[in-house]
């Protein structure tokens, strides 16, 4: 059995084993999480969770999920944020910054303060990207923004209002469709299944007797 | 260092024998050595786990024990007073269920014209899909085509998979990455264009499309952007707890659970998509998983009430490579991809003791012998486990090409002070995937008229074994399909009375064979409260 710790769950003591994760600590204390609880592995957002630990002036924030607690640790979950988000079609949608100027203006009121990039889980360059998005460089923007788990941590610290992983959602979107270069054998290949091309080697396949599909499998050729 | 002096001094033997390991091409494994592993360490052939079932379409057949307590508990309907005259939400299409196959289902109703809503036990995106790492499988490169494709499922699948379905998986698929490339999801592509592409366990053409390890993810996310560009109605944290049927028992709407408040709503729809999910969750045979939170089975057990069948039920996938160490992170996916990219499974004495991309089933049960009869797991402290040599990457490729194509994982060890880079992991099958589900024919309907299901719980697309890569693949192919089928059907159904009389007469089966201590079913959410 691990070490007992003290953690404050919203204010309140509870002593947990040392080696659990924020969210484990708030379940061995007995709660039933609904919210605040998703993927349980880093890739939702769904426990955004800000703590102190007793004696450091400095907010921290993580995902409860993907972190240790440690002794007098003060955690309140922040399981949804009201971020911005704004509809349009993607089909329609002019691929400049004008497009981040008509739905995202508040971007262009970033003052600089870097709160974003410093609470990220993901570690991410978050006041940067939303640079490239000011400027319409979504690919750079795409990029910077790839591992964005969407949490809302760093709107919640923006002092101009930014929802940042909904700009980054949308850079990303126009960089996959319309900057990120056409897979030419992928056209192409969905052009012979719509004429058809396909069909007859997949039928002459599916016809042949399981012992046949079995010779054919146990012998195929494995590209290197 | 959090490693054991035991673990350190096994690692000193995977280090020691590192490069002779790369150079090396491990033998792949007979069909009758397969089969002899498969049937000696598979979970999935361990009789004492599982039971038959007692009631329904399925009467006879084995079940998982846990799954088998959720179709003999007791309908949470029957202990809730429920006004079905009340209908507070009326629609063409009800698509239950958020993740990936819900997602796609609803945009294509939407296209279609129908009047459409997706209820969600969490929020849209709290999925499975979310949580795919490694890739989705599409044969779109010169040297591949859909029957390669086909050979390779049915092979993987041994056999069992419904044809029909599988050539529309295969034959769809394609068009399902152009589908997703244009609504704006971000593939991996060389600077002309070309999709990078790898090898799974057991395909035999490089055909996993990914973008990095956050594949699942980016396509989840840009589905649910798109659902809410629509203005796709999302009802969140309301779990459908019972199909309502109409009096000619057709699919008529849900009952509706506020997850957070308990009010309870119907759902009058003219079509029902259900799109509910695997089951990680239910924890089987005590495997942990690499599942969501909500994957308790739950759509397995609705549809089954209102009369659909269940195929292969009784087959799991358990994927071979769960995090085994450290404890924070026990039961969470190592991508396959890691193996695409050259990392091999090593044992305790630094032996690589198989070929790294067998198909999932004979690596797992590979990897359990191992530890268990050859004696040459690494202790965790909560068991054996396996070396799986992550430091071979950068050795093959090149420095920076883990941290490149395998940020999330990168990450999640990093989080606990592991370097993946520098260090080999130590991993054992985890509880990843539910092979079987409800059968449908390949319009995406179930035995139940006007009751579509897609994704995770269909049954029948990857016979006893999916591939890696085929499960983002069917989501998406067989999620569309339903939205398709729903709306166009939708346009000719009048529906007639709305009834729960089915959920009674299945509760008086249950007790005429002498049920008792029925547990609440649908699950809805493990109970994981004062445990650990």
């Amino acid at each position: 059995m691990a070490d007992m710790v003290n953690v404050f769950l919203f204010g309140k003591k509870y002593e947990v084993p040392s080696d659990l994760t924020i969210m484990e600590a708030m379940e061995y204390a007995g709660y039933k999480l609904v919210r605040g609880c998703g993927c349980r592995n880093g890739f939702c957002g769904a426990c955004a969770t800000v703590y102190r630990i007793k004696g450091d002036r400095e907010l921290k924030a993580c995902l409860a999920c993907s972190t240790r607690v440690e002794n007098d640790m003060y955690v309140a979950t922040l399981p949804f944020f009201p971020l911005i988000k704004e509809g349009y079609d993607i089909e329609k949608i002019p691929t400049d910054e004008s497009i981040m100027m008509q739905l995202y203006p508040e971007i262009y009121s970033c003052v600089g303060c870097n709160a974003c990039t410093n609470v990220c889980p993901q570690g991410l360059n978050v006041m940067q990207y939303i640079a490239y998005a000011q400027r319409g460089d979504y690919k750079k923007c795409a990029e910077l923004s790839f591992d964005c788990v969407m949490c809302g941590i760093c709107s919640s610290r923006c002092p101009a209002g930014i929802s940042h992983p909904q700009v980054a959602m949308l850079a990303r979107r126009i960089n996959g469709k319309y900057i990120a270069p056409e897979s030419k054998h992928l056209t192409e290949r969905v052009k012979e299944i719509e004429d058809g091309l396909c069909a007859d080697a997949l039928e002459a396949i599916m016809a042949k007797p399981v012992e046949e599909l079995q010779e054919l499998y146990n012998h195929r050729d494995i590209e290197k | 260092m959090i490693f054991t002096d035991e673990m350190l001094a096994s690692m000193k033997k995977v280090e020691a024998a590192r490069t002779a390991n790369i150079a090396l091409e491990p033998r792949r494994m007979t069909a009758e050595e397969k089969d002899a592993l498969l049937k000696k360490y598979h979970p999935d052939y361990r009789d004492d786990a599982f039971v038959p079932i007692r009631v329904g379409g399925n009467a006879g057949q084995k079940a998982p024990e846990e799954l088998n307590a959720m179709l003999e508990g007791r309908p949470r309907v029957l202990d809730m007073d429920i006004d079905l005259n009340d209908v507070y939400y009326d629609v063409d299409v009800l698509v239950i269920g958020g993740g990936g196959a819900g997602a796609s289902a609803a945009i294509e109703a939407h296209a279609a014209g129908a009047n459409v809503m997706i209820a969600t036990k969490l929020r849209i995106g709290d999925a499975n899909t979310m949580m795919a790492e490694g890739g989705i499988q599409a044969a779109d490169k010169p040297n591949d085509s859909p029957a390669q494709h086909y050979l390779d499922v049915m092979g993987g699948g041994h056999y069992c998979n419904r044809p029909e379905l599988v050539k529309k998986l295969v034959t769809d698929g394609p068009g399902a990455i152009q589908w997703l490339n244009k609504l704006g999801v971000e593939f991996d592509k060389t600077e002309d264009g070309t999709m990078i592409t790898t090898h799974g366990g057991g395909t035999s053409r490089k055909r996993m499309h990914a973008a990095a390890d956050y594949s699942g993810a980016e396509i989840m996310r840009t589905l649910r952007d798109e659902v809410l560009n629509r203005g796709i109605p999302v009802v969140d944290f309301t779990a459908a707890i019972e199909l309502i049927l109409d009096d000619q028992g057709h699919a008529a709407g849900a009952v509706l659970l506020n997850m957070e408040t308990g009010e309870v709503r119907v759902c009058r729809a003219k079509c029902v998509i259900l799109a509910t999910g695997g089951a990680g969750r239910m924890h089987y045979q005590g495997f942990p998983t690499s599942n969501h939170y909500g994957a308790t089975a739950d759509g397995l057990v609705l549809a089954y009430r209102a009369g659909a069948k269940l195929l292969y039920q009784d087959t799991l996938q358990y994927h071979p490579t769960g995090v085994a160490f450290p404890k924070q992170i026990y039961g969470a996916l190592v991508t396959e991809k890691v193996r695409s990219m050259g990392a091999k499974l090593i044992n305790a004495e630094g032996e690589c003791f198989m070929h790294p991309l067998e198909t999932r089933d004979v690596a797992a049960a590979s990897i359990i012998r191992e530890c268990s009869d050859h004696g040459k797991g690494v202790d965790t402290g909560a068991g054996k486990a396996v070396w799986l040599d992550t430091p071979m990457i950068d050795e093959i490729h090149g420095a920076g090409t883990l941290e490149k194509r395998l940020p999330a994982m990168l990450r999640m060890y990093q989080k606990f002070g592991i370097d993946m880079r520098k260090t080999p992991i130590l991993v054992y099958p985890t509880l990843h995937y539910q092979n079987g589900g409800i059968e449908i024919t390949v319009d995406g309907q179930s035995g139940v008229e006007n009751l579509f299901v897609a994704g995770e719980a269909v049954g029948g697309i990857h016979g006893r074994n999916r591939l890696m890569g085929n499960s983002l693949l069917d989501i998406i192919v067989f999620g569309r399909n339903a939205g398709q089928q729903a709306a166009k059907k939708a346009r000719g159904v009048t529906v007639g009375k709305l009834s729960l009389e089915h959920a009674r007469k299945y509760q008086e089966n249950l007790e005429k064979i002498g049920v008792e201590n029925q547990a609440a079913s649908p699950k809805l959410l493990p109970d994981y409260t004062r445990k650990f």
